[in-house]
């Protein structure tokens, strides 16, 4: 079972790697519309400091959510996914090692760059390391979550769109716990109970998702 | 009693189709008694004035919007369990009717909060989880509506509605800790209700109306749906 994780793991970083540019698609939508934000509400240092958080996170959620489309799609088109079905290793920890690679790929550099993007919008250093961490810990929750989306809507019309109405309602928790931990810290509460809530969301996302995935995908394979 | 025997497309219309005018019935009845008893006998709220009747329409609608929706993933649940034909039908039918008490329960509710709160929208934790309630009612029917076979259809929005149910209470909370401006819940199974007899029974009659309402035009529905599919 391990040995089925780390070669689909390993697959779909070789796959991601080998079309870098898709990487870099989604991480340059994350800085732009990180970026856009500014030049539409205006410069002012303390109002651009407040909405930080919150614009940070909704541009994580957009560009997580860009890129779900094709979890699914090329093994779905050359008939990998088939083969995966009908495979000896259970179809949930496939599952759930497509949507760790999935967050590799498009949620692990988000949290590396956010800090970049909060010295862009002024946000104090000390709040650096909660919104790094609230990301780190968030987006492997939405990789899990739209994976289930993802697996739904494989082969459907207007799949893009309508992934995007599917999952975007579920990730308001995780947009609400990751925002406002950022939030709590600059009012001088401490975010960890958002941070722990997050955590928890993870572990439970962890536990079940991967089962609603490989569900999903027999659903859509029949 | 065998449970099962309803449990086939061609049993079920007939009964469905006798029992539907019934419920109409005492929708027309309960809904016309909840109405008089609301607008002509329940007295004036001593602090809203009249414009608190608004929740004789709002409060039962949004129980009933939140209510159709656990219906809806208790019968997308049997259909994934028991792969009967049925299940995803009720499913399906009932999306609308609750996406429509959803918006109902905003729309009214946005309406109360004009003269009561000054505004017409508050990012309170309810009107949020309401709106989002709103959200996953109308991802479910998009996704019934672009899978053109109807069993993938029927399958692939039950798990969709057992996600979402399972979110809920998690949405619930997230939002109910983010932020609360929302009066407290005026009628609680623990402590009864804080409210006049004859507003709560012009509530009560209003929510069994609704409910009637409900059932009716989801058999309706149902019915549609069987000879859209089986034709």
């Amino acid at each position: 079972m391990v040995e089925a994780v780390l070669c689909v793991v390993r697959r779909d970083l070789l796959l991601a790697w080998r079309r870098r540019s898709d990487i870099a698609t989604a991480l340059l939508f994350f800085i732009i519309v990180a970026s856009l934000f500014p030049l539409g509400i205006g410069f002012e240092p303390n109002l651009l400091r407040a909405i930080a958080p919150g614009v940070i996170w909704v541009a994580a959620l957009l560009s997580s959510m860009l890129s779900l489309s094709r979890l699914f799609a090329a093994d779905h088109a050359d008939g990998t996914l088939e083969q995966m079905l009908l495979g000896a290793s259970p179809l949930g920890v496939i599952a759930a090692a497509k949507a760790a690679a999935h967050w590799i790929v498009s949620g692990l550099p988000l949290a590396l760059i956010a800090p970049l993007i909060a010295l862009q919008y002024d946000l104090p250093a000390a709040l650096t390391p909660v919104l790094a961490l609230s990301l780190l810990l968030g987006t492997p929750v939405l990789s899990l979550i739209g994976a289930i989306g993802a697996a739904l809507t494989l082969g459907v019309r207007g799949g893009g769109i309508l992934l995007s109405l599917l999952v975007l309602p579920l990730y308001v928790p995780v947009l609400i716990l990751g925002a406002g931990s950022v939030e709590m810290a600059s009012a001088g509460m401490g975010g960890d109970g958002q941070l722990l809530l997050l955590a928890a969301l993870l572990v439970a996302s962890c536990a079940f998702a991967p089962w609603a995935i490989a569900s999903a995908l027999r659903i859509s394979m029949e | 009693m065998n449970w099962f025997w309803y449990a086939s497309p061609q049993t079920f219309d007939p009964l469905a189709g006798r029992m539907a005018p019934w419920f109409a019935l005492a929708a027309a009845l309960l809904a016309a008694a909840g109405l008089y008893v609301g607008f002509f006998v329940a007295p004036t709220d001593a602090q809203q004035g009249e414009v608190y009747r608004i929740i004789f329409i709002h409060v039962p609608a949004a129980w009933l919007s939140m209510f159709i929706y656990l219906v809806m993933a208790f019968w997308a649940a049997l259909g994934l369990a028991f792969n009967t034909r049925l299940s995803g039908m009720m499913a399906s039918a009932l999306a609308p009717t609750g996406a429509l008490f959803t918006f109902i329960a905003l729309w009214t509710g946005s309406l109360w909060g004009r003269p009561t709160w000054g505004t017409y929208w508050v990012w309170d934790a309810r009107l949020t989880s309401e709106l989002v309630l709103l959200f996953l009612y109308l991802g479910f029917i998009a996704l019934q509506a672009a899978i053109d076979d109807p069993r993938r259809a029927d399958r692939a929005g039950a798990l969709l509605a057992i996600v979402g149910a399972v979110n809920i209470p998690i949405i619930h909370y997230s939002v109910v800790w983010w932020n609360t401006l929302h009066q407290g819940a005026s009628v609680s199974v623990t402590r009864g209700a804080s409210m006049q007899s004859q507003m709560l029974i012009a509530m009560l009659l209003m929510a069994l109306g609704f409910w009637m309402y409900s059932i009716a035009v989801t058999l309706v529905r149902v019915r549609c749906i069987m000879r859209e599919r089986e034709a």
